[in-house]
């Protein structure tokens, strides 16, 4: 182990504290037992006692739920079959106009994407919901998911599929038998980050959503102009635990994998 | 010997089992196979030699259906497979790279192509349990790909391409990563499996032994072109050219030009101040340049000039590689030509005959040698 010298140390401390120690003196006053968020009185649990018996908020976590759950495992059917095409539909009219067209969604403002799409469902007369900001959650997230996929699509080695095809399987059989199994860790990745996404989404979400359908996200933003609560604070600290279990668990899924592969041929290598 | 010998090709009334008419494939600018025409027939043992890069890949890939060709056809039986997919051919195809599919077992991966086809349950585990015993995977069954040697692994891809008993069985360089005495029982066993279910075989190899012990014709390739198809033995006494006698075995090439001397019998002037008598059926003018090409093993080696000898030279030794039932005396000619000899080593090392700078006589006779056009 190399010893960090003590500038590595300043920057590293500077970095990493001007990064999580905002969520970090979020968490420590959801179990604040005043009610005043800024003042410390000592330890408590009980916000997150009232969090649980206020409907408002459970109803909001429900309709976030439903929806992340829904556009993630949208967004990953769609993101992987575009992700699919655009790296094995070999060359045709217009490929790499549609490979960079996908990356398009990723850097585009929010607000715009949340504006465009609510004049789409205007325009077409759908009512605003639950089922819109599936709609837009899966139309944003489904960009990244394809990024994820075809990454590893790139340097998926095509003479598998092409021995699937050999011994007699179909191009669907092919893609359900071989290819998929093999990018299932950077698939679920993939739905794991949509997940995240669409979770958090507040911008795209408030202009999609109607009046019967509020998320989490949208909730507390509400509520936070009516004054910060303790309970809010709670609430926030459940969501970071969703979101970090989330991301180190599709971070831990690829990384796992590799280890996984080089121990076994380590293994093999031994028997032989 | 009442056995009649298996030589389809010499057969007009022979339908061959592929045909390539004309073939040529480019990629991009490059032509991978220039066109080409070629027949194989039914229960051949086709074997594809050439150095790396020469197109028997993309020739495997093109009859398996992953390319196809730019310009001529392809017949299968007599049709034209252009528009066949890959996975409606009766075609199996054991890919160089092995192609071996990571996430299933060894067991899974030789039963995927029968799982493809109608075939029962039961029936399917008796296939494979009979391939594994076939490649001596038996104790493997249960491993994933990783989890096995390289030579393992070749062995499943082989396994899994012969379990569906296809009509044409292409293999590119089955065999090259395993130690030499498994590779000649796998050649045994694959001529074995050819006799009793008659699939005709394209194989690939780099090793001309092998393409020497296993096929019924031998095609010597080079930039996409076919130089030379015949069987082993003709390959190797009587190539066609330069090439293919360079390419296939150790060969001595004198160059020199022809002189007609006598009937089917050529004086060749190679520098040397005797010139060398050759048998030749190949006519040649008075004064064309050739190559007269010797295999080291033709070629005799004595400490005195034989009497009766039709070609003799006097030479010292330069260099002897040992190779255990053979040695190689590199034997320098006054001109300063190195030339090959082999001779069986009968005797053990310690009592060798001829050592490093010894003077020795080379020998060989009129037919020893092909003619060859420069
Ligand atoms: N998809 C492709 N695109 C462009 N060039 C290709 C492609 N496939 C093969 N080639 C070229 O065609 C030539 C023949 O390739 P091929 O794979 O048939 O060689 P090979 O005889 O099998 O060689 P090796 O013995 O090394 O396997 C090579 O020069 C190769 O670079
Ligand atoms: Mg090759």
């Amino acid at each position: 182990m190399n010893r960090l010298s003590p500038f590595n140390v300043v920057s590293l401390t500077f970095g990493f504290a001007f990064l999580y120690l905002p969520m970090l003196i979020l968490v420590i006053f959801s179990f604040n037992e005043s009610k005043l968020v800024t003042v410390w009185a000592g330890f408590s649990t009980q916000w997150y006692g009232t969090l649980f018996q206020n409907e408002a908020f459970l109803d909001a976590a429900w309709v976030t739920l439903k929806v992340a759950v829904m556009s993630s495992t949208l967004a990953t059917v769609l993101g992987t079959m575009a992700a699919y095409v655009l790296v094995r539909g070999g060359r045709f009219m217009g490929r790499t106009l549609f490979s960079g067209m996908i990356y398009a969604p990723l850097v585009m403002p929010e607000v715009i994407t949340g504006l465009s799409l609510l004049l789409l469902f205007i325009g077409i007369g759908m009512d605003r919901g639950v089922m819109t900001i599936v709609l837009a959650h899966t139309t944003f997230s489904m960009c990244f998911v394809s990024v994820v996929v075809s990454s590893r699509l790139s340097t998926f080695d095509r003479s598998l599929e092409e021995a699937a095809l050999d011994l007699g399987a179909s191009q669907f059989d092919a893609f359900r038998l071989v290819t998929l199994p093999i990018i299932a860790p950077a698939v679920i990745s993939g739905w794991l980050l949509a997940f995240t996404l669409s979770l958090d989404d507040l911008v795209i979400a408030s202009f999609t959503t109607g009046p019967a359908a509020t998320t989490l996200p949208m909730k507390i933003w509400s509520s936070v102009r009516l004054g910060v609560s303790p309970e809010i604070n709670a609430l926030s600290s459940i969501l970071i635990g969703i979101v970090s279990v989330g991301v180190i668990t599709a971070s831990l899924l690829s990384k796992r994998h590799a280890v996984r592969v080089r121990r076994e041929e380590q293994a093999a290598q031994r028997v032989t | 010997m009442a056995q009649t010998v298996f030589a389809p090709w010499d057969d007009p009334q022979q339908k061959p089992l592929i045909q390539f008419v004309n073939v040529t494939k480019r990629f991009g600018d490059f032509v991978a196979i220039d066109n080409l025409t070629q027949d194989i027939y039914e229960k051949e043992f086709f074997a594809l030699l050439g150095p790396s890069g020469c197109g028997k890949t993309t020739m495997m890939r093109m009859l398996a259906g992953f390319e196809a060709p730019t310009e001529g056809s392809i017949l299968l039986s007599g049709k034209d497979i252009a528009g066949v997919p890959p996975n409606k051919r009766a075609v199996n195809m054991m890919f160089q790279s092995y192609a071996l599919f990571p996430h299933l077992s060894v067991w899974d991966n030789i039963a995927f192509g029968l799982r493809r086809s109608a075939m029962g349950k039961d029936e399917i585990a008796a296939r494979v349990e009979e391939m594994l015993t076939l490649t001596r995977l038996g104790k493997f069954g249960r491993r994933k790909p990783h989890q096995i040697s390289g030579g393992q692994r070749q062995r499943v891809a082989l396994a899994r391409s012969l379990a569906k008993a296809p009509k044409l069985l292409l293999l590119d360089e089955p065999l090259g990563a395993l130690d030499k005495k498994l590779r000649q029982d796998t050649q045994f066993e694959l001529m074995d499996i050819q006799e009793t279910t008659g699939t005709t075989f394209v194989i690939v190899t780099h090793d001309q032994e092998e393409a020497m012990t296993v096929a019924s014709r031998v095609a010597v390739m080079d930039e996409g072109r076919i130089i030379q198809v015949a069987t082993p033995e003709k390959i190797y006494e009587a190539p066609n050219s330069v090439y293919v006698a360079d390419f296939i075995g150790d060969v001595n090439i004198l160059e020199g030009t022809a002189k007609a001397n006598g009937d089917e019998s050529y004086a060749v002037d190679w520098g040397n101040s005797v010139p060398a008598i050759a048998a030749s059926q190949r006519p040649f003018s008075d004064g064309q340049k050739a190559h007269l090409a010797i295999r080291p093993e033709k070629i005799a080696i004595s400490a005195e000039r034989p009497a009766d000898a039709v070609n003799a030279v006097q030479g010292k030794v330069l260099d002897i590689a040992y190779l255990g039932n053979l040695s190689t005396y590199h034997v320098e000619l006054p001109t300063g030509q190195v030339i090959k000899a082999q001779s069986a080593n009968t005797r053990r090392v310690s009592r060798r005959a001829y050592t490093w700078e010894d003077p020795v006589w080379l020998s060989w006779s009129a037919t020893a040698g092909v003619l060859l056009e420069a």
